[in-house]
């Protein structure tokens, strides 16, 4: 499809700007001005509602089929708190309006969604306190190290490493390094879950703390995570919750509860707000008690007259992470959902979104290879079978043939430590009749993958692009049209 | 149950074909760390929960006419913004990862970074990062990184809140930080020379500054360059309608906030960080790169790139541990500035710097109110010196229904008096003209 610049009409307008009733009074010497302006698009509004329209139809979301993208939650996102988050009382809501002399009454409604928000994490995770201010998860990740490095300095210990399994995602070594720290990583057992003995080994007195994801990236749920958060706590380091699963166990178990002292939640996964094409999210830190200090500025308060406040003084903590209260609009999507699922729809969340995973699991461990066949909690992982292999079939042409029977791909080659991965994620919201396609699909590829494997090869062959050159795209870069 | 599909009798037809229980399902959880019922309540149907929202969504006071900027701006959007986004097939959609089946996405974005660059002048743009401020740190940890040294200027005409971010990323962190005071409203380059060496990395600064002043940062790209330092700019998107653009100044990183092109306030996000910079620092660059490529059949298209950067591919020694960005606030812009348009950006801005210089020839006859800095060239906000204590001053004002603008004594101790006015196209000479009155009634 052309570019919006290649389709651009010289002179053509689109939406008029309000009429000047000032005359042209500017206030700029003529050097701190462009010379001519920026060479922007020019089009009527319908050309530019016809581009959009075109290329949204290039795209597949959860609206379009099954997406069963692994440890991503692609989940329905209820059109009702699309409406809500559209309510003009949220957005024409200007962010500085609380930094003015009681402002903080103009913005009540607000401020006691966050405040609520707050209080409804702190029970689904048994945690003591939340900040809703990172901005995605890997924001909260690296909030959540801040946090830790900041109790460190406090406590007066020496601290250089993070603990992170093999098999986490890229973002938790990132963020710990970001935030200053050594990773080590440690290995998972042939069963997919931590090696305890090799966290002894690499555990000692610089361990800040240790990140991990549970359910791990196999969905499996690590049996020893009482063992693991007390191992760490017995050096003074912190344990960390990955919150990027925990749609396997919502209302049905809570960190907390395992011994974790710092979690991130990942809004827009568990709790179903849109995932916008690569974003806005999400991403809230929860802490115990003995961290609660260091969360950052600043934190909604109830007040003894029950209005909500802005809480600003807070000498120990880490500062500010954002320039506000976090991603509101996504927040108060999220704030919606948990108040339409309330305490038993949560359990049910985790209860199908773990049946769905098993089910597929179970009625495609005859056709693709299981990682660890046993009970998985909210994704499970296959990697092509040894026959689909040595026919030359890949996890990338298994996932090109996905969709060319209309299914988007399950993540593929991650975990790392699964060779040919192919994680798939069903998630609650997915029917039977759903899986059923999805699985007759991926029986009827492994099949094929055997007869005529040139044709799985060949996909997709259903959609505009095929198997476009990534290595000629890092080698000839062409990144902007100028 | 909302928004589960599978019915109970569904549920035990799936159980019984696995020859499992829902409860053998949980069984790898210890007994022990299963959690009773909680204490959140039941669930709301979705008329109740609207009811809720709307009483909520009620108590916040919108009908104020607002001058507060500060960074943030109440911009006119219109309709077409929510329309497009609106479409469930970008929404709905994450991450490109599979670019066959994600065209629109990828395609959009490469239009947005190069949208990015037209405005900026710069030569290459990232798929967005966070908000502004994050972007800023961002930049700076690029510039460490590009120069492999660990001093940074930054000047306090910089957003305050940005500044405040910084120190808090850079707490665990071995950065100096040197800060250069702005006295007249311009960038002070004595100062800025006299911090300047050879173990600069970077030279943050913004324009317009937060005051509101507008700049040339020519002088100071040629003097960081001549030190092998960096110089990152943060700009104001809108003003760039009409503003000499970052890149023309000679800046090598170039970022901002992108709310107002077509964000609405929202209470502070989702907002769209945005980050542009020189070819050659394209491999430093954090954040996700959208490139145009082809495929099998020679077929132009779009793809993720240069993901060797990344957190996902490099782990612990990534550019940044940024994964999801504000993709969809990337689209609105991109969807703001083609409806608008060449023409339409320049109009708004200069429509902008019009309201303000007029509100700022209204507001200063007023009598004890003048002008705070000697610096004279504005975009569309300005700084005022009150009679009087502006927090106050600016209370009394909420009364009479105005966010008359931001006490900048609570970033500025000795700035007590001042206020920061902003005026958007979206204020009339009616609604200035009101202000004016109002604020001449409080002083």
């Amino acid at each position: 499809m052309k570019l919006i610049f290649e389709k651009s009409v010289l002179g053509r307008r689109g939406v008029q700007p309000t009429r000047s009733d000032v005359g042209t009074t500017i206030n700029i010497k003529r050097e701190f001005l462009r010379d001519r302006p920026a060479e922007l698009a020019e089009f009527s509004e319908l050309d530019v509602v016809r581009h959009f329209t075109q290329l949204s139809r290039c795209n597949f979301g959860v609206d379009t089929n099954f997406y069963p993208l692994g440890s991503c939650t692609m989940k329905y996102n209820p059109k009702v708190a699309e409406r809500i988050a559209s309510y003009p009382g949220f957005t024409h809501l200007h962010p500085l309006l609380p930094q003015l002399r009681g402002g903080g009454m103009l913005t009540q409604g607000a401020l006691a969604v966050l405040y609520e928000m707050d209080l409804l994490l702190r029970e689904i995770t048994g945690m003591a306190g939340f900040t809703m201010q990172p901005m995605a998860g890997a924001h909260g990740e690296l909030t959540g190290i801040m946090i830790m490095a900041a109790y460190h300095r406090d406590k007066g210990n020496k601290k250089t490493t993070v603990l992170i399994p093999d098999s986490a995602h890229g973002t938790n070594p990132a963020s710990a390094a970001i935030a200053g720290y050594k990773v080590v990583s440690v290995p998972s057992t042939d069963k997919g879950v931590m090696d305890v003995s090799a966290l002894k080994r690499v555990l000692n007195d610089e361990v800040a703390g240790l990140m991990l994801t549970c359910p791990n990236t196999l969905g499996l749920f690590d049996p020893h995570i009482k063992e693991i958060c007390d191992l760490i706590h017995s050096v003074d380091g912190l344990a960390y919750y990955d919150g990027a699963n925990l749609n396997a166990i919502v209302g049905k178990a809570r960190p907390g509860d395992f011994g974790f002292d710092i979690v991130h939640i990942n809004l827009h996964k568990t709790f179903a707000t849109p995932h916008g094409g690569g974003g806005p999210g999400a991403g809230p830190v929860g802490v115990t008690k003995k961290l609660v200090d260091y969360l950052p500025v600043s934190i909604v308060v109830k007040r003894g007259d029950g209005t909500y406040a802005l809480e600003y003084d807070r000498p120990k903590s880490i500062g500010y992470i954002a320039p506000f209260y976090g991603n509101f609009a996504v927040i108060l999507r999220a704030y919606v959902y948990i108040l339409m699922l309330g305490s038993q729809g949560l359990v049910r969340v985790a209860e199908n979104s773990v049946l769905n995973a098993n089910y597929i699991r179970v009625k495609l461990r005859d056709y693709f290879e299981s990682a660890v066949d046993v009970i998985c909690k909210h994704e499970c992982v296959f990697s092509p079978s040894k026959k689909m292999l040595e026919a030359g079939i890949h996890a990338i042409d298994v996932a090109k043939a996905l969709i060319d029977r209309g299914f988007h791909p399950p993540t593929v080659y991650f975990p790392g430590t699964v060779k040919e991965a192919m994680m798939i994620e069903p998630t609650e919201t997915e029917s039977k009749e759903t899986l059923d396609a999805f699985i007759e699909a991926m029986k009827d590829i492994a099949a094929l993958s055997e007869r005529e494997p040139e044709k799985i090869k060949a996909a997709p062959v259903t959609t505009p692009v095929c198997r476009p050159d990534e290595t000629a795209a890092a080698k000839n870069l062409d990144l902007a049209y100028l | 149950m909302p928004f589960i599909a599978n019915t109970q009798e569904q549920q035990k037809q799936m159980l019984a074909e696995m020859g499992l229980t829902m409860e053998g399902l949980f069984s790898d959880i210890p007994k022990k760390l299963l959690c009773g019922k909680l204490n959140i309540g039941e669930g709301l149907p979705e008329q109740e929960v609207r009811g809720v929202l709307a009483e909520l969504a009620g108590k916040n006071s919108i009908d104020l006419t607002l001058f507060l900027g500060g960074g943030f701006y109440d911009h006119f959007i219109p309709a077409a913004v929510y329309s497009i986004i609106s479409r469930s097939e970008f929404y709905t959609a994450y991450t490109p990862y599979q670019p066959e089946v994600s065209q629109g996405t990828l395609q959009a974005i490469y239009e947005y970074q190069s949208m990015i660059c037209r405005l900026t002048g710069m030569e290459v743009a990232n798929a967005s990062l966070y908000d502004g401020g994050t972007a800023m740190y961002e930049a700076m940890m690029m510039a460490l990184r590009a120069t492999g040294r660990n001093k940074v200027i930054i000047d306090d005409s910089v957003n305050p809140i940005y500044r405040v971010m910084i120190e808090s990323y850079t707490k665990n962190l071995k950065i100096e930080l040197v800060q250069t005071h702005c006295a007249t409203g311009l960038v002070d380059r004595e100062q800025i020379l006299a911090k300047l060496d050879d173990g600069t990395a970077a030279v943050i600064l913004q324009n317009p500054n937060f005051f509101g002043c507008v700049d040339d940062f020519s002088d100071i790209a040629q003097a960081a360059h001549n030190k092998g330092a960096l110089l990152v700019v943060s700009c104001y998107p809108i003003s760039l309608g009409i503003l000499k653009t970052p890149g023309s100044m000679g800046a090598d990183i170039v970022t901002g906030e992108g709310q107002s092109l077509g964000m609405p306030m929202s209470f502070g996000g989702p907002y769209l960080g945005f980050m542009a910079t020189r070819m050659e620092y394209v491999r430093k660059m954090p954040g996700r790169i959208i490139g145009r490529t082809v495929d099998r059949q020679g077929r132009p298209c779009f793809v993720m790139t240069l993901q060797a950067r990344e957190q996902h591919i490099r782990r612990e020694k990534a550019t940044s541990n940024i994964c999801s960005n504000e993709a969809l606030c990337a689209l609105t812009a991109l969807v703001y500035l083609s409806l608008l348009g060449k023409e339409g950006l320049k109009e708004t801005a200069q429509l902008c710097a019009d309201k303000a210089s007029f509100a700022y020839s209204r507001l200063t006859a007023i009598p004890g109110v003048k002008p705070h800095f000697k610096a004279k060239w504005f975009f569309n906000e300005f700084v005022l010196d009150l009679p009087k204590e502006a927090a106050d001053v600016i209370a009394k004002l909420i009364e009479k229904g105005f966010a008359a603008g931001f006490p900048l004594s609570r970033y500025y101790p000795d700035m007590k008096n001042c206020i920061l006015v902003c005026v958007t196209e979206k204020r009339t000479k009616q609604q200035i003209g009101m202000f004016a009155e109002a604020l001449e009634s409080v002083l």
